[in-house]
């Protein structure tokens, strides 16, 4: 009468049991072994680097004398590229998403701008590089400035902040701004007023994350032909310049171990600012708590 | 007008001086509106401004493709278009005259790749399924904002740690291993690309509905036959579609290659010796002294040209396939 | 104005009129749709002067949709299409020409759920009157002040006007609302269930807070609760499936319903 035969079920229960318990522990060992090779690659660079890092390294120049070589100018060159990337494109990235979210029809131009910004955001960063050599660098005749670089930069970054500032947007509540409305409040006073100060820490959230992309690549500025060292500072945002990423890429290309060691140190400079800055924006995150 | 403004002053303070119960803001309003006509202009102008502003993320769109465009085809009037997508021989840098094969850095470009995936998809699709499938939300919440970290790390990192770790480990196993390889800017592709493999599969795995899972736990189903025969299909447009992406990732991936890769354009399928990729060659060439308006100048245009569209055509799919995917459950 | 309509509730409408109270609102012919849906049918409605109307009817029979056309809230909704005419003050506000925001300076709103902005209680009280371009700050202090007495909150609030919107109780968040519209002291205020997300104790103090304040405001009130109608307004409309099928003073509502729907509604038979 039976349909099932209950003991060749017992006995493939126990093996579907033991085959789901091997796969978990398959699984973890997977991810933990993908976490372990990234704490591999972690602890290599520190403890590579870890003996060239004080302020000595942090004040000199590039120099062929390991012992005495520093970030100096690398690291200046890094912070004003991020001072023009930041209000570039936060300004640009900031005006598109309200313009998407708050003022565009929903019509095929519309769509056409978010497509394209999706797209925008998955183009090589190598791409970029010749897009500023030849409009930046070349046909407005900025030359391998910081000017160039952060305008180029900004373009690149464009999409993370954008596609941010939007889902910042979206997530303010419609009854806040019908409250301003019912008040009699126009539309950019409802804006400006209610939703930015709301969206203002996602957006600043996407800024964040658009800064550590900028502030790590080295592909486009390569391009755009930063010199892989500089001895000097830029006097003003025309003014040659380089960055950190390029001085460890010089550092890396070299067949001494003291210039690897060097690299390493630089790394260690530039994953500190990039904590820092998630930092910044885990503070941000947990200031503005969602409240309404 | 002074003396209106001035008027208008001692009207504000003579109403602030008030008692607060005879106090008409309605009034107060009216006056204020007369003398402030600018709002309708701003909310007029406004979205121009801000028009502008989404104009120029298509504007750069617009500029790459043309940029791309006019210098390959400045750069097709010295080499010939069948040239460049026959001949098998990438040698820019002849005395006399180059032969500009593209197959040679295409063919670098995809051997890197192909081993990028080989070593991704394995770690990246278990932790996904192990932290939407298994894991408690109290890991997840530890390890999703860990691989948001990780796939934040520069590639000047991962090229570094690719020419300074991985290279000398891999020569001690395989002997014949030259300093400059695929296999090792390969491997370490695959690494940075895993947390974004691991972050978008798990998203796509998360978001499938609970009531499926339920009706086969119902049954009596593992948790692993769950995952793979219930949870995994439904998932897979998703998982394909992060797939994808990570591919174009991996094509694009400059600095990687430039460090460990070498410059050494190979037509074979060994992995073991130097090669170059198309990103590595622009590299090269931006590096090096090609002056401005040489053939060499405008090639790495055209080999860029060659990267966009792979690109492109890869992330079209990828949207594709995800555009498909949201269908199915909203 | 027409004079062929013949339904009952206008010959209530006239009665008022004698009463020589002004008409503040005056819905003729009105209809509306959302897309295909047919919300609103044909309303004849006239709203007078310091006084509390209420609107009741079963939810989705358009109560909210016809307070939101009254200050043009509606055109934040998509795809609707509105024939008829409302006499707000003897000016047709369905009138491209009538400036939205005007408008909705004479006639402010208050939510179902509070809505108070992220801001300081301060800050939100005076944000009508900062927009208005009022930015001097004695006069904006006597607003406030004025504001949060007449919405009953001066009290509770006034040692703490910095504090976040979002700490007061969910009653006194209902109320900085209400103060915040009355920041710019409206013409008419509309209510659309605004006790509905309260206690039982909060709605009492807004109930009582409404009869005080039709001394100096007209008030169109949104209600779910019958008691709350009969409790606070003069008029009652009894709205059905988008149709108003009784509108007269409140008492006479209750207790003598002229229409037999009105009359199952009000004795819990449907809604
Ligand atoms: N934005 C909208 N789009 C389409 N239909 C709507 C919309 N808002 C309301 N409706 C419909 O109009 C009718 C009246 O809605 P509403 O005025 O909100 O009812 P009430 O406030 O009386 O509960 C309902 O049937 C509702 O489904
Ligand atoms: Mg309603």
């Amino acid at each position: 009468m039976n349909f099932f035969d209950h003991k060749s079920i017992n006995a493939r229960m126990k093996i579907r049991v033991i085959v789901n318990l091997f796969a978990k522990i398959i699984f973890f060992a997977a991810m933990m072994f993908g976490l372990f090779i990234l704490g591999v690659l972690l602890y290599r660079i520190v403890s590579q680097g870890i003996g060239y890092l004080d302020l000595q390294f942090l004040q000199s120049l590039p120099s062929r004398k390991p012992e005495q070589a520093g970030v100096y100018t690398a690291l200046i060159g890094s912070v004003l590229l991020m001072a023009v990337v930041a209000p570039v494109s936060l300004l640009l990235g900031v005006a598109t998403a309200i313009y998407l979210e708050e003022y565009a029809k929903d019509n095929r131009f519309t769509a056409f701008i978010k497509v394209n910004i999706s797209n925008l955001a998955g183009v090589p960063s190598i791409v970029f590089g010749l897009l500023g050599l030849t409009v930046f660098v070349r046909a407005l005749a900025l030359g391998t400035s910081v000017l160039a670089a952060g305008l180029t930069m900004s373009l690149l970054v464009l999409p993370i902040i954008i596609v941010a500032a939007q889902e910042a947007l979206k997530a303010v509540p419609a009854s806040l701004r019908e409250a301003s409305y019912a008040m009699g409040a126009t539309k950019w006073q409802t804006i400006v007023r209610i939703v930015l100060p709301v969206a203002i820490p996602g957006i600043l959230t996407g800024g964040i994350l658009a800064l550590s992309r900028a502030i790590g690549e080295t592909a486009p500025l390569v391009v755009l032909g930063l010199p892989l060292f500089l001895a000097y500072l830029p006097k003003s945002i025309f003014d040659l310049f380089t960055v950190l990423p390029m001085q460890i890429y010089n550092w890396t290309g070299r067949p001494q171990e003291e210039f690897h060691s060097l690299a390493a140190a630089g790394i260690i400079v530039l994953l500190i600012l990039l904590l820092f800055m998630n930092f910044l924006a885990v503070l941000i995150r947990n200031k503005f708590q969602k409240r309404y | 007008m002074l003396l209106i403004l001035l008027c208008f002053r001692m009207g504000v303070i003579e109403l602030a001086i008030q008692n607060v119960n005879s106090l008409s803001i309605q009034k107060l309003i009216e006056e204020k509106k007369k003398n402030h006509n600018t709002a309708g202009i701003i909310e007029k102008f406004i979205p121009m401004i801000l028009l502008l502003a989404a104009v120029v993320s298509v504007l750069t769109t617009i500029g790459t493709v043309l940029t791309l465009i006019f210098e390959t085809i400045t750069f097709f009037q010295t080499v010939s278009i069948l040239e460049f997508l026959t001949t098998k021989k990438w040698y820019p840098f002849s005395e006399t005259e180059g032969t500009f094969g593209i197959l040679p850095l295409v063919l670098g470009t995809l051997k890197v790749t192909f081993i990028a995936i080989i070593v991704s998809i394995p770690i990246g699709l278990t932790s996904a399924i192990y932290l939407s499938e298994y894991a408690t939300e109290r890991t997840r919440r530890i390890i999703k904002p860990i691989l948001e970290v990780l796939a934040g790390i520069p590639t000047i990192v991962y090229g570094f740690f690719a020419l300074t770790f991985v290279t000398p480990l891999l020569r001690e196993i395989i002997p014949g291993l030259e300093l400059f390889n695929a296999l090792s800017p390969g491997i370490v592709i695959g690494i940075m690309i895993t947390p974004m493999i691991a972050s978008l599969s798990e998203d796509a795995l998360v978001s499938v509905p609970n009531s499926m899972r339920e009706g086969a736990f119902a049954l009596g189903a593992t948790k692993f036959e769950v995952a793979l025969k219930v949870v995994l299909p439904a998932a897979i447009s998703g998982i394909i579609s992060s797939i994808v992406l990570a591919i174009s990732r991996a094509i694009g991936e400059t600095m990687i290659v430039a460090i460990a890769g070498g410059s050494t354009p190979n037509v074979d399928w060994n992995v073991t010796n130097s090669i170059q990729t198309m990103t590595a060659y622009i590299v090269q060439v931006s590096q090096g002294d090609a002056g401005y308006g040489t053939t060499i100048y405008y090639s790495i245009y055209a080999v860029g040209m060659t990267l966009f569209i792979f690109t492109l055509i890869m992330n079209l799919i990828a949207q594709y396939i995800s555009r498909r995917f949201r269908e199915e459950y909203e | 104005m027409t004079i062929t309509l013949v339904s009952p509730q206008i010959e209530v409408m006239k009665m008022d009129s004698i009463q020589e109270k002004n008409i503040v609102y005056q819905t003729s012919q009105l209809n509306l749709w959302y897309g295909e849906k047919h919300a609103l049918k044909n309303i004849n409605l006239d709203i007078l002067e310091n006084e509390v109307t209420a609107i009741i009817g079963p939810s989705g029979c358009g109560k909210s949709t016809y307070l939101k056309i009254l200050n043009r809230m509606i055109e934040l909704v998509q795809g609707v299409k509105i024939t008829g005419e409302i006499l707000y003050r003897n000016r047709n506000i369905l009138d491209r020409s009538y400036q939205v925001e005007e408008l909705r300076t004479k006639v402010g709103m208050v939510f179902q759920k509070p809505n108070p902005f992220p801001k300081s209680i301060y800050e939100n009280v005076a944000y009508g009157p900062k927009i208005h371009g009022i930015r001097d700050k004695k006069v904006l202090e006597q607003i406030v002040e004025k504001s949060l007495r007449s919405a009953a909150l001066w009290d509770e609030v006034k040692d703490r006007l910095n504090q976040n919107a979002y700490s007061l109780s969910g009653g006194q968040q209902q109320r900085l609302c209400i103060a915040r519209c009355l920041a710019i002291e409206p013409d008419v205020i509309l209510m659309d269930e605004p006790t509905s997300a309260l206690d039982p104790i909060s709605t009492l103090k807004i109930e009582e807070l409404v009869k005080e304040l039709k001394k100096e405001y007209s008030i169109i009130i949104v209600t779910h609760n019958m008691q709350q109608a009969a409790r606070i307004s003069n008029k009652t409309a009894f709205f059905l499936n988008g149709e108003v099928i009784e509108f007269a003073p409140t008492s006479k509502i209750f207790s003598n319903p002229k229409d037999k729907r009105t009359e199952d509604y009000i004795t819990g038979r449907f809604g």
